[in-house]
């Protein structure tokens, strides 16, 4: 999986920094703890761009290349922003043999971006996503909590169009 | 917990309190399935109306709770009526309203409302049948691992207790020695359940034997293989069982500290850990002197990050040492030189599962289920194109025929099986001329696939077996995680020619350095992610070599899935003439009058299908 970090300005209020510090102060001692407080970053900023990552090597101690190399290593870990409404198409083995890639097709379509990209107004991003275990359901699709079952092509503008009228 | 006799006292009352109320009256007791795939599907909602409308009844004698996973996830909603002496009734696919209707005349009046139970919605079930226990998706289950889930409320540790929770804890640390509890898993013939089905006493066993001053267990819940949810739905389900299982590890092994790597996609099974890690705590279940014996154990949760390869023992230990989750070369294994470099004892959740009952019934008792050398029974995660999608848990050595079939309930819409994916991007294909074998760790290795996790992936004649070989080594090339070369790269290169034959550009020679690619790797590749990630190219090109000989000679892809291969036909003695197809082609490729014969001109032609699904006729084909 490709990962870039963000080219885009970086928007951190000093509330998120004092939160972050907070979480960095009662960890640092303990290194494994690393991940934590990178997961509890990723909550606080909703993605881990870099100006955030020389926050968390500085404050936990360990080299830069260190936090970048588990950033780009872990999958849940994402270096640019997420869209309001972030989908995600389940592209394990139930929903894949389902059509799944054919939904993700659709949304790609509908929304004029790729995985991995978040539109410009930055309403909508999308990524892919391995089995979120509602196989029984497949091919599913999530839009930030919501998960959304039996899906075929057709099914996807209607549903996108809920969350753009939302906004 | 002091002692056994406290535990007693608790299990006993917690039992009639399941049961009725405190002036003795009986209860009704409601369960709603609230795992995730209950609460994808609206559990939550219901809950909420059947809780609203029983209060509003005043029905006092109904005891709405949460429970874990049923097992059918397709019929979710779930909602279970339990009462006294009286068959329990399933219903399914209930929404809040139903919900309500339910609510006033089957608790209030006492009349089952059978158009929502399990007979009465489902069309393969008889229309009589009330509870999901009669049907034929239940009666060949034998439920150790998940005995629990669907049953008893996961939040609640005294439900726990009352089905004779942390008894088995209780016998190991009053009245057994470490040593002994170590002989009884032995005995019991359990294999690991999260892929390698390797001996767990065994492995408690070399832990145990290896001098330290400290020693770890870690529970494996970073269940990454698709299609396969069995530990999501003990976590989510039966949450005090694992913490009591792997206590009992700790105390066979002499650890003191436990670690559960759970992944981060499991937000509910996390939830329910954390807050039953946190009442064991203060209820001296967890902590120091448990029961009263001097014996001391606590318990961490870690959060996965989405990496396949931490499902891999080593690599999930150096995930939780703060890591990239890269694995370590083994020897040392992990028994000798594990977490912190301190000896480990791994195992997955199911694994864990299966112990407390272990100790408790026996290990003859386990060991009399099963095969000759599998034992006792395993969860399968039934997926793809079956009719009963869900959580199976069967005997080791029930025929792939027996679960698909009479389980399962068959393949819709009247399509053949073609084959059976087992053990996800690690395991292999059983095609239909093997569907008669038990299936057992052994007989499923013999045949090229494995046993892996547990997912169950199910095929019909429209799969087509190149595109999912494809499907699992793009997942594996994704997962790989970069630190030996046969693996990384090797993947990669085995993915292209994969590509390459699927876009109708393979030759007869690309099979041969196929195959070669696949067995280097396999030989070669640092961990289990890539020693097996060849095992879905090589058991596809074993039982299915005609699709792939089709794909790169007669440039022709079987079952229709590979787009570059196919082509679109109109039929001319079935086409009308409506003009349909030709208005719905986004690229116009198809030509004709009104009331004459239509044609496709294929070099036009995006294959998208849209014409064929707009024909009312039947008249487009696709080869």
């Amino acid at each position: 999986m490709k990962k870039r970090i963000s080219t885009l300005q970086f928007e951190g209020t000093e509330r998120q920094a004092r939160q972050l510090g907070n979480i960095i102060e009662g960890c640092k001692k303990d290194k494994s703890m690393l991940m934590y407080v990178m997961q509890q970053a990723q909550l606080i900023y909703g993605y881990l761009p870099y100006e955030v990552q020389v926050m968390i090597a500085e404050g936990m101690d360990v080299p830069l290349e260190k936090v970048y190399g588990i950033s780009t290593f872990y999958s849940q870990f994402t270096l640019s922003p997420k869209g309001k409404n972030n989908i995600s198409v389940c592209l394990g083995t139930a929903c894949y043999v389902k059509g799944s890639k054919q939904v993700l097709d659709k949304v790609c379509e509908v929304l004029g971006i790729n995985p991995g990209e978040c539109t410009s107004d930055r309403l909508f991003s999308i990524e892919e996503c391995r089995c979120i275990g509602a196989c029984g359901l497949a091919p599913v699709i999530m839009i930030n909590d919501e998960v959304y079952g039996n899906l075929a092509p057709g099914d996807v503008e209607g549903i996108i169009d809920k969350y753009r009228n939302k906004n | 917990m002091k002692s056994l006799d406290e535990l007693n006292i608790i299990r006993d009352r917690a039992k009639i309190k399941m049961k009725s109320k405190k002036d003795n009256t009986e209860l009704i007791r409601v369960v709603v399935g609230m795992a995730t795939c209950g609460i994808a599907a609206g559990a939550k909602p219901v809950l909420d109306a059947l809780n609203d409308e029983v209060s509003k009844l005043g029905l006092g004698n109904v005891a709405v709770k949460q429970t874990g996973c049923i097992g059918i996830c397709q019929y979710e909603p779930i909602v279970e009526v339990i009462e006294q002496g009286k068959e329990k009734v399933t219903y399914v696919k209930v929404n809040a309203e139903k919900a309500r209707e339910i609510a006033s005349k089957h608790l209030k009046d006492g009349n089952v409302v059978s158009k929502y139970t399990v007979g009465g919605t489902i069309d393969s079930v008889d229309d009589g049948i009330c509870s999901v226990d009669d049907t034929a998706f239940y009666t060949k289950q034998k439920r150790v691992a998940l005995r629990n889930c669907g049953i008893i409320d996961p939040e609640s540790i005294d439900e726990y207790i009352a089905v004779d929770g942390f008894a088995a804890l209780g016998k190991c640390l009053t009245s057994l020695e470490p040593d002994e509890v170590v002989d009884i898993v032995k005995a019991s013939g359990l294999r690991g359940r999260g892929g390698g089905g390797f001996p767990a006493g065994l492995k408690w066993g070399f832990t145990a034997a290896n001098k330290a001053d400290k020693k770890y267990v870690v529970c494996n819940a970073d269940e990454g293989d698709p299609g396969a949810f069995m530990d999501r739905s003990v976590l989510e389900g039966d949450p005090y069982c694992l913490i009591e299982a792997m206590t009992i590890c700790g105390y066979a092994t002499g650890a003191d500290e436990g670690y559960i790597y759970v992944r981060a996609e499991y937000p509910v099974a996390v939830a329910r850990l954390e807050k039953a890690i946190a009442e064991c705590n203060e209820k001296n279940l967890l902590g120091k002197n448990i029961f009263g014996s001097g014996f001391e154990f606590n318990l961490h949760i870690r959060l996965g990050a989405g990496a396949f390869v931490c499902g891999e023992e080593t690599a999930l230990m150096t995930s939780i040492e703060g890591n990239r989750g890269e694995p370590r070369p083994r020897p040392p294994f992990p028994s000798v030189k594990g977490l912190f470099g301190k000896p480990t004892t791994e195992n997955n959740v199911e694994t864990f599962a299966n112990i407390p009952q272990i100790i408790l019934k026996g290990a003859e008792w386990f060991s009399g289920m099963g095969t000759e050398k599998s034992k006792g029974t395993k969860v399968f995660a039934l997926g793809g194109k079956i009719m009963n999608t869900g959580l199976v848990e069967i005997p080791m050595g029930v025929t792939l025929r027996e679960t698909v079939e009479e389980i399962g309930g068959g393949i819709p819409n009247g399509k053949k099986f073609k084959a059976a994916q087992t053990g996800g991007p690690s395991g292999g294909c059983i095609p239909a001329e093997y569907l008669d074998i038990p299936m057992d760790y052994d007989n499923l290795l013999q045949i090229g696939a494995m046993m892996g996790s547990g997912g169950l992936i199910v095929m019909d004649e429209d799969n087509c077996m190149v595109d999912i070989a494809k499907f699992f080594l793009e997942f594996t090339v994704d997962e790989s995680c970069g630190k030996c070369t046969p693996c990384r790269i090797g993947t990669k290169r085995l993915y292209e020619i994969l590509e390459k034959i699927t876009n109708g550009d393979g030759t007869l020679e690309d099979l041969d350095k196929m195959e070669e690619i696949c067995h280097y790797i396999k030989e070669n590749s640092l961990c289990g992610l890539g020693q097996s990630a060849p095992n879905p190219v090589l058991s596809t090109y074993k039982h299915f070599k005609d699709e792939y000989i089709a794909h790169v000679v007669e440039k022709r892809c079987p079952s229709g899935v590979c787009k570059n291969l196919l082509s679109y036909e109109i039929i001319a003695d079935k086409c009308r003439g409506c003009t349909a197809c030709a208005r719905v082609c986004p690229v116009d490729a198809i030509s004709g009058s009104p009331k004459n014969v239509h044609k496709i001109d294929k070099a036009k032609c995006i294959k998208c299908g849209a014409c064929m699904t707009r024909c009312k006729f039947d008249a487009i084909i696709k080869k």
